[in-house]
């Protein structure tokens, strides 16, 4: 049989023709009245893609409709959905801190919720987390801060103050029993702000005081001073990575660790006797750690808005939904009544007690200009690069130029 | 076209022109449905193009080329481009997406529920093609729409379900029609608005702003004040306030003036570009000599062992660089590091946070990644080498130094510049190492501007885009014209002089 080479490339071009009919067939039939054919995207990272694909199941068979989980990573996330949620290329939903949650407004990239009735299943913090401007943007599904994780065998007793803490770490560093008194991690190019806010809290310095930046106020100062004085006495150092920190303690080498309840998992299946306390104070005042409440968002540009308000507020605002993310992500639950039926797991009780003391971390875009000098005065604080108090007025003055900006 | 036999080449060929077809088609549907008509416009041209260039048995040169073309076309000349059009913009935090979109997110986030107001239940009807919303009450059923405010409607006989000739959606069709539904705003007189975000219940809301769009201005009846388009992306107040979000504009020139009048980019420019230069060649250099170095010593044959002495030293290169990098921020650690504590006797240099020590860090990190490479090429290139022309020198009484001098580095060069030259090219933008090293610290804690001393220009222009308070991508897009202007500069006038010692 002989074939021509453009009867070949005619048949070539009809198959592609039949992928293409097939392919308007669909969409044709997604605008008829039988059925409901749409796809629910929503980007997670890895520690919540599986159990939401479990929740996403769920709502596959009620609703008929596909949910795809895209799992990302944590860096890009934000970044990703800021750009591409204009181009209507983005998802219809992430989940992610509510920190971002000043920037998302300012790109216009999230929509309004109405939680309704289901707002009082959460405590107020996570609803006042999730709100900016006077509207609320996210579906809070867990509340965490740092906490004082203590070795029950090396520190039987609970620390009341900082300096009780630091003697106690510093009695064992002398005994041989230990390598550092405490592992306060402290990220070499980036500082601690978010570790040490606890302790610069305790001196009555916050970050934004009535809007206004207040990490030099006296309050910030003395905290300064204090830090140098870590610095000196060797308890806290630019060296004492956060992977060292959490090394030391698993291998027993410190009594204490600074840290969220993301590392809680790994250290409990170590082995790890140890207790979840709040960080005792180092100044007058209580300590009050940043408090970030993760939650779920729904894209501005989202072409199914009905569906994903549905999934939001009938899937994944049930204490099923919030029980699966935190067996997965060790994240202690926002919804109250959730917290309350966990209330024999100790890790998820410290947890949850360490946040009550703190405040929403904020969650306006000025945020993004201060992190950076104000770990970097921190850095230079901690190898004794200068004045402390001039150090941390330096920092505050870039700051708001750059906020001014 | 004359008719002819098909070889199992040809059928081959068809075979994946075809896959390449039906895909077009399917991108081309994609595309249009999206709207998107340039690069609708540009598939198609392409795909023609592919099968004109393929189906003839003329065209054999642009046969070769075409895929490369292509893919110039698609990963070099676009993103050049785009990069052009995003450096006279003020894309960024704030200024990122479309007019409309500005206006529906302003609107959006202007419309507060009415205090008190309890969702109701509601069904989402229909009426020759209106949408609206039936809300069943104690006084009776209800019907509104967007033109029509909620009134109450007779139910005959058939209930609610059939009140006043509105058919209620099913639910494939509230899944079809979602965005128009939540987009729903039906009129209550004197309380507000209507609307519902699952289409089961609704709210009554109130807006605070509105939105002109024959004049474009946005006001606020409550206090008069009225926003105009400022130009500048944004809905501005005579006072000053501005309404957030804005949107993505055509600044012209401004984004490049920024760059030259402003101290905090300018200043640090030059430091940052003579920086890059001398990383960059000293990487090259070293990376070649030690490459070199122990492609002549590993090349005797003789050596024992040799092939275990190989895998080790290309070691490195089997290992992703940025890796690499992360490992060697844990080596270089001041106190814990394995550098210091082991290797020093508990020594405490600060590698990474003191100016000098960091830039020496990145450079030595970055020629233990590259060498292995540059072994790997010099092996190859002596290889290459006929062992007659060495020969035949030693013969003649060439000592071993003058071999490789006058015969093997000459022809090893010949072969390798294009090499040396890609390598110069990939550390002059060696993102990788900088970052996952010193993230271009060590930042002098009291410099007003967020410059480290080991920020090559390619992480400055990152730091402009993703540091400081808001992302600034046109800022960035026109250091990055005004980066490449300085490097074609400098070509220009490297090839200019190459080309006179040539001729001299």
């Amino acid at each position: 049989m002989r074939i021509t080479a453009p009867t070949l490339m005619g048949l070539a071009l009809l198959t592609a023709g039949c992928a293409a009919d097939v392919q308007t067939g669909r969409s044709d039939q997604a605008s008829g009245p039988a059925r409901a054919t749409a796809t629910l995207t929503v980007w997670a990272d890895d520690s919540r893609a599986k159990p939401l694909q479990d929740l996403a199941a769920a709502f596959e068979r009620d609703r008929g409709v596909k949910v795809k989980i895209v799992q990302k990573g944590m860096g890009g996330l934000r970044d990703d959905f800021v750009s591409q949620a204009p181009t209507g290329q983005g998802p219809d939903m992430i989940v992610g801190p509510h920190d971002w949650l000043g920037k998302l407004v300012q790109n216009g990239v999230v929509a309004p919720i109405d939680l309704g009735a289901t707002a009082s299943r959460f405590p107020k913090i996570a609803l006042d987390a999730m709100r900016y401007e006077g509207q609320t943007y996210g579906l809070p599904y867990s509340i965490e801060s740092v906490a004082l994780l203590r070795n029950m065998k090396l520190a039987p007793e609970r620390p009341k103050t900082f300096d009780e803490l630091v003697a106690a770490g510093g009695e064992l560093v002398r005994e041989g029993k230990a390598t550092f008194p405490v592992g306060l991690p402290v990220d070499p190019k980036a500082g601690s702000p978010y570790h040490l806010y606890p302790l610069q809290t305790s001196f009555g310095s916050s970050v934004f005081d009535g809007g206004e930046l207040a990490i030099d106020n006296p309050g910030g100062l003395k905290f300064a001073a204090y830090l140098r004085r870590l610095a000196e006495a060797k308890v806290i150092s630019t060296s004492l990575s956060g992977e060292i920190a959490t090394n030391a303690f698993r291998e027993g080498r410190t009594p204490y660790l600074i840290t969220g309840p993301w590392d809680a998992p790994a250290l409990a299946k170590a082995g790890v006797p140890f207790a979840v306390e709040p960080v005792p104070p180092a100044g007058p005042e209580p300590a009050r750690p940043f408090v970030g409440v993760q939650g779920f968002y729904v894209s501005a540009k989202s072409a199914n808005p009905i569906l994903a308000n549905d999934f939001l507020l009938n899937y994944l605002a049930t204490p099923e939904a919030q029980r699966a993310l935190y067996a997965a992500g060790g994240r202690p639950p926002a919804m109250t009544s959730v917290r309350e039926e966990l209330r024999g797991d100790l890790v998820m009780t410290g947890f949850a007690d360490a946040t009550l003391a703190g405040e929403p971390a904020p969650n306006v875009p000025a945020m993004d200009a201060v992190w950076g000098d104000w770990g970097l005065s921190q850095l230079a604080v901690i190898t004794g690069d200068g004045d402390p108090a001039k150090l941390t007025e330096g920092a505050a003055d870039r700051i708001r130029a750059k906020i001014a900006n | 076209m004359a008719a002819r036999t098909l070889s199992g080449a040809v059928v081959a060929k068809l075979a994946v022109l075809g896959v390449v077809d039906a895909l077009a088609v399917y991108g081309l549907v994609a595309l249009g449905g999206r709207r998107s008509w340039w690069l609708f416009a540009a598939m198609l041209v392409g795909t023609a193009a592919v099968n004109v260039i393929y189906l003839g048995s003329r065209r054999v040169p642009a046969k070769y080329l075409a895929p490369g073309v292509i893919l110039l076309l698609v990963y070099q000349v676009y993103v050049v481009l785009y990069t052009g059009y995003a450096a006279f913009t003020n894309y960024g935090d704030g200024h990122n997406g479309t007019k409309q979109d500005a206006v529906a997110a302003i609107l959006a986030a202007s419309e507060t529920r009415v205090p008190g107001a309890t969702a109701r239940p509601i069904r989402v009807v229909e009426r020759d093609g209106e949408l609206g919303f039936l809300v069943d009450g104690p006084g009776g059923a209800r019907v509104g729409s967007a033109v029509r405010p909620l009134e109450p409607v007779a139910a005959p006989g058939g209930g609610v379900a059939g009140a006043g000739g509105w058919r209620t959606l099913p639910y494939g069709e509230i899944v079809a029609r979602q965005a128009e539904i939540t987009a729903l705003r039906v009129p209550v007189p004197g309380e507000g608005n209507l609307r519902t975000s699952d289409a089961v219940t609704a709210a009554l809301y109130r807006s605070t702003l509105r939105y002109d769009g024959r004049a474009d201005t946005v006001t606020d009846p409550r206090t008069g004040v009225t926003y105009r388009d400022d130009g500048h992306g944004r809905f501005a107040a005579p006072g000053g306030a501005v309404l957030s979000p804005g949107w993505k504009v055509f600044v012209g020139f401004e984004n490049f003036l920024t760059v030259l009048t402003d101290p905090s980019i300018r200043a640090p420019f030059l430091g940052v570009l003579v920086w890059t230069f001398a990383f960059a060649g000293l990487s090259v250099g070293l990376t070649f000599a030690i490459g070199l170095g122990l492609a002549l010593v590993l090349g005797r044959p003789e050596l024992r062992g040799l092939r275990v002495y190989r895998s080790l030293l290309v070691l490195p290169y089997a290992f992703p660089a940025f890796m690499a990098a992360i490992l060697w921020q844990g080596l270089l650690n001041p106190d814990h590091g394995f550098v210091n504590a082991v290797l020093l006797g508990g020594g405490h240099l600060p590698w990474l946070t003191d100016p000098w020590l960091a830039k020496l860090s990145v450079l030595a990190v970055n020629v233990w990644i590259g060498f292995p490479y540059m072994f790997l090429i010099c092996t190859g290139a002596l290889q290459a080498i006929p062992p007659a022309l060495t020969e035949a020198a030693q013969i003649d009484g060439a000592s071993p130094w003058r071999v490789l001098r006058e015969i093997k580095l000459p022809m090893l060069l010949a072969s390798t510049t294009p090499v040396l030259v890609a390598t110069f090219a990939f550390n002059f933008n060696n993102f990788n190492v900088i970052y996952m090293l010193t993230g271009g610290g060590p930042r002098d804690a009291r410099s007003p501007v967020d410059v480290g001393s080991t920020d090559l220009l390619i992480s400055l222009v990152y730091k402009l885009a993703f540091g400081g308070s808001a992302r600034n991508y046109g800022l960035a897009c026109a250091v990055s014209i005004l980066i490449f202007a300085v490097i074609a500069a400098i070509s220009l006038a490297g090839f200019r002089r190459a080309r006179r010692l040539e001729a001299s």
